[in-house]
């Protein structure tokens, strides 16, 4: 045995479950888990120097900040270039987690999709008493420009990224849907290649679930939902609000990706319900548009009449199918938080199957017992306006103050609509590098799924882990980070 | 599939090479005249070049005297200046970002490196003592970037434009240079005493990065029409006017012949009317008079054709 420390002898996942290690019980003892390639490469890991690691860290932070891999932040006119924290232990999913993972995804994108056809159609779910009418109709996120409006494929979330986390007993819950523009996918396929350059020897000989044919897939999809007149080859472009966005980076990366025109609304022009970009030689038709600006700024005819991000007349010529949309205008109900909360029972009434990813249990306090039981046990809840993203607003009962939760109490009565509440769950942690050497931090799951006729998942997905000690908050607005994800082919 | 090339990104991509040839131009300037102006009438050298890009006004808004530190500050580190290096460069980086997509990975990291490298520089970098070393590397890194642009971006329509943009960037650079060489010569107050002139000529070469290919070609006394005739219509001097102009045209046909635009429109009889105006003149003439002007002229020209080209084919008039 040799004499120098190990990388992970000091490691205390502190009774959560351990994404590397496994369950608590587990930790630390041979197991199965040990025996595979999880073992190799947990032993590899282990066999690194915190030195040696800090070195490389520093090396991939440096080629990030090189290759411009960050997000933007502008102020008083000036740039700031950051990059998306990158923590160099990966994160391992087994292939059997990662089977639930795919196929409960897939039901669930399913599921949307299904749904989102049903309120802009026959509203059936609304009629059986599925979903309260008002949380759908009077929801800001429906577009009654889309009622009755027919989508290639029946397809409304092409992109969908379904965040979830894995409580104590490594079970795998469903945090929240994002159907309108789930970013971050950029991060998932460079964070891949800064490993893959700089720890070639942890991957050596062990076989990972490859991730750089997201682009590949990506285009193929959105080119099999092009309108039917488009002919032979779709021409597909993605749409940017232009380079002060702070997904800038992304767009780009997906363009280039994909092989295709990166535009902004001022390249575009609808003229008899057609959309044309302006080229060099003159106009060029559009079929597919992969748009990364929110439905509010697409057509200034239509929604936000201030808005020049978008193009007049679009609207138009996608209600007459001569565009498609991806995604599709009016997703933003399907995100939701608060008919997140129905996802379940809209799997169960669509499909006529059981739910693969369970939600975290939810209360919904537009409901009278939903509220009694939220305004009950508030300490031990966590409480989530439906509106907001980004981890703002949240309410961590467990963790507040005691004239918080006498303010929440106060809005919950004031607005019960607009809350719903969730016990806290002990998110899984991954071993991180810190200040202080390797330490828990907790961790969640970003798969993104890509639907065109069919659904593809792509294998892994972003993880993005709380830096901060002892924090649930992985927002990288919020100081979070991110790892990279090997799902394991066997 | 094709995908014609937006219109914008023609633009972006033609400003990217624009810019970075600013500023390694202006750096080699800057190296020049930072080694040749050690005398008492160092500052007259970078008061021409002040002139020269008509930035005394802007310059006396934050400086008091010309000295080789104000002018450095103003032309590498000032990135309010529209004519500093650290400004052309993020320009560049700007119209690179915008085009990220289209240019090579190489090409970026390097463009983005660069920038964050000149965003680093304080007063310490430029001591008179740095400032022809730090010009040098400045000059080196957009000279990488032109490296890279030849072994990685892949030739489409993008690729013409962006060495249409450098050929469009260098002549007019190159006619700067004579003015600024000439304004020298006017300003020097031994603008009669022929060796002195000839020093001056011998400085504007040495920007234009021709020294020695004049010398080659050329006998030992410089006659100021025989330098302007080489840096005007010189074969084979890959900076002087006709030259750029030569290949310009070349990408321009390459435009219309493999990608259908319609140069015509865009300016091509510009182009060509300009070389012609170039020919015809009578370097003799303009040297003992008129030089100032003619220049002017040339630059105008060039204007304009950038203008015809932003409005026929960028799309400003769609």
């Amino acid at each position: 045995m040799s004499q120098r420390t190990r990388l992970l002898a000091d490691y205390d996942p502190q009774g959560f479950y351990c994404e590397l290690l496994g369950a608590p019980e587990e930790c630390g003892r041979s197991n199965s888990r040990q025996a595979s390639s999880i073992g190799t490469i947990i032993g590899r890991l282990d066999r690194l120097n915190l030195k040696t690691l800090r070195r490389r860290a520093r090396d991939a932070e440096r080629e990030l900040f090189n290759l411009g891999i960050t997000f933007t932040v502008y102020s008083e006119s000036q740039s700031i270039d950051r990059i998306l924290p990158f923590d160099v232990l990966p994160r391992i999913l087994s292939a059997e987690d990662w089977r639930t993972v795919e196929t409960g995804v897939k039901q669930r994108i399913a599921a949307l999709n299904l749904f989102l056809h049903d309120i802009y159609h026959g509203q059936k779910a609304l009629k059986d008493g599925v979903v309260p009418r008002e949380l759908v109709l009077g929801n800001e996120n429906f577009r009654p420009e889309m009622v009755g409006v027919d989508l290639p494929g029946g397809t409304y979330v092409h992109i969908g990224g379904i965040d979830i986390v894995r409580d104590v007993d490594g079970r795998f819950k469903v945090l929240e849907d994002n159907a309108r523009t789930p970013s971050g996918v950029s991060y998932v396929l460079e964070n891949r290649q800064l490993m893959l350059r700089t720890f070639p020897d942890l991957v050596d000989r062990v076989a990972l679930r490859r991730v750089n044919d997201y682009g590949l897939r990506l285009h193929q999809a959105l080119a099999e939902v092009a309108p039917d007149g488009a002919g032979g080859e779709a021409c597909v472009v993605l749409l940017s609000p232009g380079i002060f966005n702070s997904a800038y980076f992304e767009h780009v990366f997906l363009a280039r990706e994909m092989g295709i025109p990166l535009v902004e609304g001022r390249d575009l022009f609808v003229e008899e319900d057609r959309v044309f970009m302006k080229t060099v030689t003159g106009p060029q038709r559009v079929d597919v548009i992969y748009r990364r600006i929110s439905d509010a700024f697409l057509d200034p005819d239509v929604f936000n009449p201030k808005s020049v991000l978008g193009v007049r007349g679009l609207m138009r010529a996608y209600a007459r199918g001569n565009v498609t949309l991806a995604n599709a205008v009016g997703t933003g109900v399907a995100d939701d938080k608060a008919v997140y909360a129905y996802m379940p029972r809209l799997i169960r009434y669509f499909l006529d199957e059981e739910p693969i990813l369970d939600n975290v249990d939810t209360h919904i306090c537009a409901e009278p017992e939903g509220l009694a039981y939220t305004l009950d046990h508030l300490k031990d809840l966590v409480v989530k306006p439906v509106g907001e993203s980004g981890g703002y607003g949240v309410l961590i009962g467990p963790r507040a103050k005691a004239a918080d939760i006498v303010k929440r109490r106060r809005e919950l009565k004031a607005d019960p609509a607009n809350y719903i509440a969730q016990p806290m769950v002990r998110l899984s942690v991954c071993p991180t590098l810190t200040a202080e050497g390797i330490e828990a931090r907790h961790v969640d799951l970003r798969p993104y799924a890509v639907t065109g006729r069919d659904t593809w998942v792509l294998p892994g997905g972003l993880t993005r882990v709380a830096l901060t000690k002892g924090s649930l908050v992985v927002n990288s607005s919020q100081g979070g980070g991110s790892k990279d994800t090997w799902v394991l082919e066997k | 599939m094709k995908n014609n090339l937006l219109a914008r990104f023609a633009e972006n991509i033609f400003w990217l090479a624009r810019y970075m040839e600013r500023a390694e131009n202006l750096a080699r300037i800057l190296e020049v005249t930072g080694a040749h102006s050690r005398d008492d009438q160092g500052h007259q050298d970078w008061t021409a070049i002040l002139e020269m890009n008509a930035d005394m006004e802007r310059f006396r808004e934050h400086h008091r005297r010309v000295t080789v530190r104000s002018a450095a500050r103003f032309y590498v580190l000032d990135q309010d200046n529209p004519t500093s290096i650290v400004f052309a460069v993020m320009m560049a980086r700007e119209n690179a970002r915008s085009v990220r997509h289209l240019i090579s990975t190489e090409m970026w990291t390097q463009i983005n490196m660069l920038h964050a490298r000149l965003k680093e520089l304080g007063g310490r970098d430029i001591v008179p003592t740095r400032l022809a070393g730090l010009c040098g590397d400045i000059k080196e890194a957009c000279q990488a970037h032109t490296g890279i642009t030849e072994g990685t971006l892949y030739q489409d329509e993008g690729w013409s434009f962006y060495w249409m943009g450098k050929a469009i960037e260098r002549a007019d650079q190159t006619s700067r240079l004579v003015d600024i060489g000439h304004r020298r010569a006017t300003l020097s107050g031994h603008a009669f005493d022929s060796l002195a002139l000839e020093s001056h000529w011998t400085v504007m070469l040495h920007s234009a990065a021709g020294y020695q290919a004049f010398c080659r070609t050329h006998r030992v006394r410089m006659h100021p029409s025989e330098v302007l005739d080489f840096l005007l219509l010189g074969r084979r001097f890959p900076r002087s006017i006709a030259t750029c102009l030569d290949e310009a045209h070349a990408f321009m046909a390459r435009l219309r012949d493999l990608h259908g635009v319609d140069v015509e429109r865009a300016g091509l009889p510009l182009l060509d009317g300009l070389k012609a105006r170039l020919i015809a003149t009578r370097l003799e003439d303009v040297v003992n008079g008129g030089l100032h002007d003619f220049i002017d002229d040339v630059q105008r020209q060039l204007t304009a054709f950038t203008s015809e080209l932003a409005r026929s084919v960028f799309g400003h008039d769609f």
